[in-house]
């Protein structure tokens, strides 16, 4: 009975986590060229608007998920240029691309509010793995997104620890001018971090509009975007880590609503998971702390030729 | 290669005043013709949305009293924000902080109707300002003891109110004779704060603000304090080097914003909705266009008065828009997000000479 709990929360926590990782990705890659984005969330909310209303229109769910990471990107670019180029205080600029993003979705997304889904986006079962006892159905039969995601956490952590590509990402988070001596494009590598991080929070929040939630409702990122920040941290940049956190508040969400049924106000449970945010925030940042990992060196510096 | 244009940045090493004030100009009306592009792009006429919306807000007395009335929140939440921002302590769950003030006035009006007005509004105000200023200490306490970002953390803290104020209005404190809506119960009228003849302009909660904008000022320019709060934002190893004590000013510019923010929830309960309800209906967002305020205002506490009257007015044209054209309340955001992104460029422009210059890459 008990060992069954476990293991539904366990199923369940994978695709409620999902959205996270795609978030969280695209955010460790931003911070660690040294662009702190805030704006996840408007990023987020956007890619779900323009992923509904694009599968909505078209009746493909690739198609809306392409859009969607284009329309984070493009989110991103506002950011990159304000961040990166007119080098204004990041935490408000990104503060002001989530304003903007909740404004946009909200007037978009107006149109396909209580619409149903056209289509939906089949499970994948995996071959010889789903057909494991116990375990095959049960974790080996989710939708092509959720292995996607794993495999970009895959990717990404060998092309940046093991890759040219990887060091020179990182060289531009940890000393731009040290980069910059040595020929490396800062502002090229910025840019194209902030606009894959646009990219990646596009396709977390297409995630929960077209195959999580499969319905299109006003802010229904609630809060996602920040506990994405929150991740990045806990992950301490590593895109790896970034899977175990996502997934453990995937499991978060699935508790509160597995939760309900004893009896205990839905506003309550409702709070878990930012409770749980703050409390992962407090160990996570005494664990960077103690272990050295900290934030890249130039984490929210503007970078520039003149004053070196 | 060929020449590339270039641009070069020089520091300015003084900002006159006047270069501040046009940069600010052209930089909201940038903003402006960025939002007509955008609302064209997404299919609503601009022009007609701006006719709105300028007459919504300016355009009647009624439309004037209530630009007024939603300049209040901003008031406070703001002259707060320009101490914490100063102190670049990013205080950004204002509107958790209103929300906790609302609880705590609420709490007091309920239980202790009896008690006369010149006793219980001043007390409800006093328990709405340590209400806010402990949500923000909660924050203030996790950056300095365990260093944890107060931009997150603050901002945790307003989903957390906004679901107690949730579960209270659906729970315990659902009013008896509200007809299932998610409020409580009507204050009693010494809990209700006077309005200025047929408006709903609370003047007590308008003056408190006017004061403390001064006195905000006051603290910031001309006592020890507040010198310590701007040295701490602008070069925080000095501050450290001279011995200024960077704990506590976290926790001092933490905990008067986030008081004054809670005033701005006793201001809206006990002058406005005569009781507590949920949270959108408290506070259409007030803490969050408060952070645009302040930044507006450069975080000058006097200057906030303008600002937040500027963007009450824009909330007052926003609900003109979402009747007259239909739109969603979140149109608004749009506004906000713009205005602010362009008044933080604007500061490159203020602080830097920019000179093109045609040079030869190698």
């Amino acid at each position: 009975m008990i060992v069954e709990f476990i293991l539904l929360v366990l199923k369940a926590a994978i695709p409620a986590g999902t959205p996270l990782l795609f978030g969280t990705l695209g955010e460790v890659t931003a911070e660690r060229s040294g662009v702190l984005n805030l704006g996840v969330e408007g990023m987020m909310i956007v890619g779900a608007v323009t992923a509904f209303g694009v599968t909505y229109t078209t009746g493909n769910i690739w198609l809306g998920l392409a859009a969607a990471a284009l329309a984070g990107s493009l989110l991103a670019l506002v950011h990159a240029f304000a961040s990166i180029t007119l080098r204004v205080n990041q935490v408000v600029s990104g503060l002001a691309l989530t304003m903007l993003g909740l404004g946009v979705s909200g007037l978009v997304g107006k149109r396909f509010i209580g619409m149903p889904p056209r289509t939906r986006l089949a499970p994948l079962a995996l071959p010889g793995l789903s057909d494991l006892p116990v375990i095959g159905p049960l974790f080996f039969r989710y939708d092509p997104m959720v292995y996607l995601a794993i495999i970009l956490a895959l990717v990404l952590w060998f092309m940046m620890y093991k890759t040219r590509w990887g060091i020179t990402l990182r060289s531009v988070g940890e000393s731009p001018a040290t980069a910059d001596a040595l020929g490396v494009p800062v502002f090229q590598v910025r840019y194209l971090a902030v606009l894959f991080g646009g990219l990646m929070a596009g396709l977390g929040g297409a995630y929960l509009s077209v195959v999580y939630t499969t319905a299109w409702i006003e802010g229904m990122t609630a809060g996602a975007g920040w506990i994405v920040i929150a991740l990045t941290i806990f992950a301490m940049w590593d895109p790896v880590r970034a899977m175990l956190g996502a997934y453990l508040f995937g499991g978060v969400r699935v508790l509160q609503y597995r939760l309900q049924p004893l009896g205990i106000s839905p506003n309550l449970l409702n709070m878990l998971p930012f409770i749980f945010t703050i409390l992962v925030l407090m160990l996570s940042t005494g664990e960077v702390i103690r272990r050295r990992v900290g934030a890249p060196a130039a984490l929210m510096q503007p970078y520039t030729r003149e004053e070196r | 290669m060929n020449n590339w244009p270039h641009f070069r940045l020089e520091k300015r090493l003084t900002v006159p005043p006047w270069l501040e004030f046009l940069t600010l100009a052209v930089s909201l009306l940038l903003a402006l013709v960025a939002i007509a592009v955008l609302f064209r792009v997404l299919g609503v006429n601009p022009i007609v949305a701006y006719q709105r919306i300028f007459r919504g807000a300016f355009g009647s007395l009624y439309g004037l009293t209530e630009t007024i009335v939603k300049a209040i929140p901003l008031m406070m939440c703001g002259i707060g924000l320009s101490l914490a921002f100063r102190a670049r302590v990013y205080n950004i769950g204002a509107e958790g902080q209103l929300l906790v003030g609302a609880i705590c006035a609420t709490g007091l009006a309920l239980s202790r109707p009896g008690w006369p007005s010149w006793a219980l509004r001043p007390a409800m105000f006093l328990v709405g300002f340590i209400g806010g200023a402990l949500w923000a200490l909660i924050p203030a306490l996790l950056k300095v003891r365990f260093r944890v970002d107060e931009t997150l953390s603050s901002l945790m803290m307003v989903y957390i109110a906004s679901e107690l104020v949730n579960y209270l209005v659906y729970g315990p404190w659902k009013g008896a004779k509200e007809m299932g809506f998610p409020y409580t119960d009507k204050f009693s009228p010494s809990a209700q704060l006077p309005r200025l003849l047929n408006t709903r302009i609370h003047y007590p909660t308008l003056i408190l603000a006017l004061v403390l904008a001064v006195l905000a000022y006051v603290l910031i320019q001309r006592t020890k304090w507040g010198f310590e709060i701007r040295v701490t934002g602008e070069n925080p190893e000095a501050a450290r080097y001279a011995g200024m004590n960077y704990f506590k000013t976290v926790l001092l510019v933490m905990l008067l914003s986030g008081g004054m923010a809670g005033l701005a929830g006793v201001g809206e309960v006990a002058g406005i909705h005569y009781r507590l309800r949920y949270p959108q209906g408290i506070s259409p967002g007030y803490g969050f266009t408060a952070i645009i305020v302040t930044w507006l205002a450069r975080l000058n506490p006097l200057l906030v008065i303008i600002s937040a009257l500027l963007l009450g007015g824009l909330l007052v044209g926003g609900d003109a828009i979402q009747v007259a054209l239909g739109l969603p309340v979140a149109t608004i955001y749009i506004f906000n997000g713009v205005i602010l992104l362009f008044v933080l460029g604007s500061d490159l422009f203020t602080h830097y000479k920019i000179r093109l210059e045609w040079r030869r890459e190698r």
